[in-house]
């Protein structure tokens, strides 16, 4: 329920969504959608994500301004350490993913949140990405999210908020599922 | 041949509106493409009804033998079929598969491997489980497995012996885990979201509950996703007094090795979801809700103290190692059980009545063109519609509802309350 009467605010228009939904659910060639994003080397480990327009609702869609998500790896591997490394930002991804979840089932369950953050860590084992040992995998092996949240709600509320947003998340769904990847030169 | 109205299958919906109809004095024939109770013959040697005899009742006729709280084996089910259709004395026509259905001029013309009938109403209980549903990926299932649909399974020795992979959770996944691992095929099962039920509580059957404190009749016009209540799979229960809970933790306790959601088939590997703990979690979350609620329900209607204890159960455990991957060749899996649900058939209705899914669009079984019905859909009007004893209920409303379509010059007397037992 959006609950409107109680000023839930999560700052998320449940409404908005929910007419969303039965929009795209009617015409699922609007529900095509795109993202993109262009990385550009800038030197050693350290480069340049820029992202700007996307594709959706049947077209081209513009956005106020480009965003730059810049990468590198830190001094312990010999580099520069100019920013996050891009095992972090998928960790960070992943915290926004559902977090933005969190807010929005929140709302939608009218809990009125006071704070919420995810503590997040990917275990992983380093001999995989540097070829030393062919049986360790290069990715995580273990992701754990640990979300501390104040709110009125009794703690079962919480962590419905929490499974229902995992169970929407798309990068939830990429990180837990297979998906194929094709890398070609342009 | 022309009459009013045409039922398509003699399962317990048709002839729960057959019998209906009858009471209106409204001229029809049901018709049935093998034998009354088709459907049912065809299950699993092993398959009993998942609510107990006493609610197995159709309009007009309850069970009324010795073990009220025994559940029904499939055999049994056929012959409560079978008897019910001569008792209500069904205009029934077998072996006559119906083809098409087409509108024409005041109604529909059903084309059927015995010929043609003109009709002004069609009321489809072909059945919410007549095709079985089976992902996309399992084409990519390596060839030397056997691969077989629950809808085709009838018995452990059908299966090679050695390991099998079934995959879903519902009541039909667990039930043949379980009988799959007794049998001494080591089973792994693939699990995604799913509903944990226990078969009683409080020293009462889950049954009994859902019935009374009113949630089996949750209306489709009152939930609050209907799309998504429709889509819930079955919870995961057996016709049996016990275990108490046939849930993952009873099928690890016997050995059944639990993975995520079957996400594909690679260079001989299945690969498994990383969201078993957040399946597990949910369905968790859901039974301690339901608990909540009926042990609120059970002290509102003053009912505590005739009841055992309020409990809870202890959460789902989750594998030490997650699976996510298994070389099926080497962990000796031998075959594929495919637990992964069933979908209906309307292949045969040629009426612009289908959302962009595929889905019939209907409201609460008023299928949007005129004259056409629906039964025995999934929360189709309540949420027991697809249950034997759900039928009687929405059979009564939608025969008033083609009544009132039709509206027939038989004398307009009530139906008899066929439900009141």
């Amino acid at each position: 329920m959006s609950n409107t009467q109680n000023k839930i605010d999560n700052g998320v228009n449940v409404q908005a969504l929910l007419e969303a939904r039965e929009a795209l659910a009617a015409q699922p060639p609007a529900a095509q959608f795109a993202f993109r994003t262009t990385c550009t080397w800038l030197s050693g480990s350290h480069s340049r994500n820029t992202v700007g327009g996307f594709f959706g609702l049947g077209a081209e869609q513009a956005r106020k301004q480009e965003f730059t998500i810049d990468s590198d790896h830190p001094e312990l591997f010999d580099s520069q350490d100019n920013a996050a490394t891009p095992l972090e930002i998928v960790l960070s991804g992943l915290g926004s993913c559902l977090t933005a979840g969190v807010a929005a089932v929140a709302q939608y369950r009218g809990i009125q949140l006071r704070s919420v953050s995810a503590k997040l860590e990917g275990q992983i084992d380093a001999r995989g990405m540097l070829g030393a040992d062919p049986d360790v995998r290069n990715g995580f092996n273990d992701i754990r999210v640990t979300y501390e949240i104040d709110a009125d709600a009794p703690r079962e509320d919480l962590e419905a908020l929490v499974a229902q947003s995992q169970k929407r998340s798309p990068v939830f769904d990429v990180l837990t599922n297979p998906t194929n990847v094709s890398v070609a030169l342009g | 041949m022309r009459t009013t109205t045409v039922i398509i299958g003699a399962g317990h919906a048709g002839l729960a509106m057959s019998r209906h109809l009858t009471a209106r004095s409204i001229d029809h024939v049901v018709l049935e493409r093998g034998e009354v109770a088709a459907a049912w013959r065809k299950r699993w040697d092993s398959l009993r009804l998942l609510t107990p005899n006493w609610q197995t009742r159709l309009p007009g006729k309850a069970y009324r033998g010795p073990d009220p709280e025994g559940f029904m084996h499939r055999d049994d089910v056929v012959d409560f079929l079978r008897r019910y259709a001569c008792h209500i004395d069904a205009p029934i026509r077998t072996h006559t598969d119906v083809q098409r259905v087409a509108p024409i001029d005041g109604g529909y013309q059903v084309q059927t491997s015995r010929g043609a009938l003109e009709t002004r109403c069609v009321v489809l209980a072909s059945g919410a489980c007549a095709l079985p549903r089976v992902p996309t990926l399992a084409t990519a299932l390596p060839a030397d497995l056997t691969s077989v649909h629950a809808m085709h399974y009838r018995r452990p020795e059908q299966l090679p012996d050695g390991g099998v992979l079934v995959v879903g959770a519902s009541a039909t996944g667990v039930q043949l885990a379980r009988e799959l691992q007794r049998s001494g095929r080591p089973v792994t099962l693939a699990v995604g979201h799913h509903v944990r039920m226990p078969r009683s509580y409080r020293g009462r059957d889950s049954q009994w509950w859902m019935q009374h404190s009113g949630i089996a009749d949750s209306r489709y016009d009152e939930v609050d996703d209907l799309m998504r209540a429709r889509a819930v799979s079955s919870p995961q229960l057996i016709g049996e007094a016990a275990p108490t809970l046939l849930d993952l933790n009873a099928l690890a306790d016997m050995g059944v090795r639990l993975a995520g959601k079957l996400a594909g088939f690679r260079e001989g590997r299945a690969l498994f979801s990383g969201s078993l703990a957040n399946a597990c979690k949910l369905a968790d979350l859901k039974l301690n809700r339901l608990l909540t609620r009926l042990d609120a329900w059970a002290q509102q209607q003053g009912l505590a103290d005739s009841l055992e204890p309020a409990q809870r159960f202890a959460p789902t455990r989750l594998p030490a190692t997650p699976l996510l991957d298994l070389h099926l060749g080497r962990a000796g899996i031998r075959s594929v059980l495919w637990a992964t649900g069933f979908v209906p058939d309307y292949r045969y209705l040629d009426v612009p009545v289908f959302d962009p899914a595929g889905r019939l669009r209907h409201e609460g079984g008023v299928i949007a063109a005129p004259g056409l019905y629906l039964m025995g859909g999934n929360f189709m009007r309540r949420r027991k519609s697809s249950f034997i004893h759900g039928a009687g209920e929405d059979a009564a409303e939608l025969s008033a509802h083609l009544h009132r379509y039709v509206g027939s010059r038989a004398l307009a007397w009530n139906a008899a309350p066929c439900d009141m037992l």
